[in-house]
């Protein structure tokens, strides 16, 4: 649940960013924070492990201007997607208001994209949240490797392995190119930020 | 569950009064009162100070969160309070409550025994107003 401060008048949104190791969740804040510079008054805060890795997690905040008389202040987290780090997963789910889902594309993570949205159910659980309840938003990304000839999973496919039950909306992505990574974000904060509305009025 | 608590106007209001008498007064450079999802609930400096405290918060929530499971492998429920010392300045967290804590960024200035002293006064004066 977002904070609201109601002497600031200033809510704190916390959006995570969640799927497979190397499915591209660093890569897309690092583009976002490279296409909204203007408006990130802070430094991205990252941290890694040795090889590059997220190890905890990316942070980025910023601000998105004024709802009802609020400012609101998104902040978006990336988890460490690697399977021997759920606990600090979980620790970055604490408190979450809503989920960008980064599916990798490629033909042999299809396993993966599964068991780590499996993941997130669990972890969700865990802290009474239900993954069918939470604003949530799907990229398919890395649809750029098929013009290398890489083997990508269909659209349809991924649709019927992660999404089929969720309904999601989704987007296909190349976050290296940034394709789809700001419609991704737009539609997350959209969704994340109606569902506080009422709380405002 | 939720990690969130809700906070009235009054509320922050009066949070701030205890933390600029207890500690602010005392030569603390900034005060930061946040949950362990990361958000900042209340935060005031000596005016001295620009630091980011959004990204403060969300690697003081993670570093608590970390520390606390480290404490779980040797068979202890959590860390109550974390310190740490650098050159100019430290860093000293504590609990409030479930879910809240405080964080006190101060220098050489300011004793780490009577810090601790006043951070519990500050600690105790908060809990009665949440």
């Amino acid at each position: 649940m977002a904070l609201i401060n109601p002497k600031k008048r200033e809510v704190q949104v916390k959006i995570v960013y969640y799927g497979p190791g190397r499915g591209g969740k660093t890569t897309n804040l690092e583009f976002i924070n490279r296409k909204f510079k203007k408006r990130i008054l802070n430094e991205m805060v990252t941290v890694k492990t040795y090889g590059d890795r997220t190890l905890f997690f990316d942070f980025l905040p910023f601000d998105i201007g004024e709802i009802k008389g609020h400012s609101i202040k998104i902040q978006l987290y990336t988890v460490p997607g690697q399977v021997k780090y759920n606990a600090t997963r979980r620790l970055v789910l604490r408190g979450v208001d809503g989920i960008v889902f980064v599916a990798d594309s490629m033909d042999l993570r299809r396993e993966m994209n599964i068991r780590s949205l499996q993941n997130l159910k669990e972890n969700l659980e865990s802290f009474n949240k239900n993954i069918f309840n939470i604003p949530l938003v799907m990229q398919y990304n890395k649809r750029d490797l098929s013009e290398e000839g890489i083997p990508i999973l269909s659209e349809d496919a991924l649709q019927k392995d992660l999404n089929s039950r969720l309904n999601a909306p989704y987007f296909p992505a190349s976050a290296i190119r940034g394709d789809n990574v700001a419609a991704t974000m737009k539609k997350i904060i959209a969704l994340t930020v109606s569902s506080l509305r009422k709380k405002l009025e | 569950m939720d990690f969130t608590i809700d906070f009235t106007k009054e509320q922050i209001e009066s949070i701030e009064d205890v933390l600029q008498e207890e500690l602010i007064d005392l030569g603390v450079q900034s005060v930061i009162l946040m949950d362990l999802a990361g958000n900042v609930i209340v935060n005031l400096d000596n005016g001295g100070t620009s630091h980011d405290v959004y990204s403060l918060a969300a690697l003081a929530a993670g570093n608590y969160g970390a520390v606390s499971a480290m404490a779980n492998i040797i068979g202890e429920q959590e860390f109550s309070l974390l310190f740490h010392k650098g050159e100019e300045e430290s860093i000293h967290f504590s609990k409030v409550v479930e879910d809240l804590l405080l964080l006190t960024i101060f220098n050489k200035d300011v004793s780490l025994g009577f810090l601790r002293l006043k951070v519990t006064e500050a600690i105790k004066r908060i809990q009665m107003l949440i």
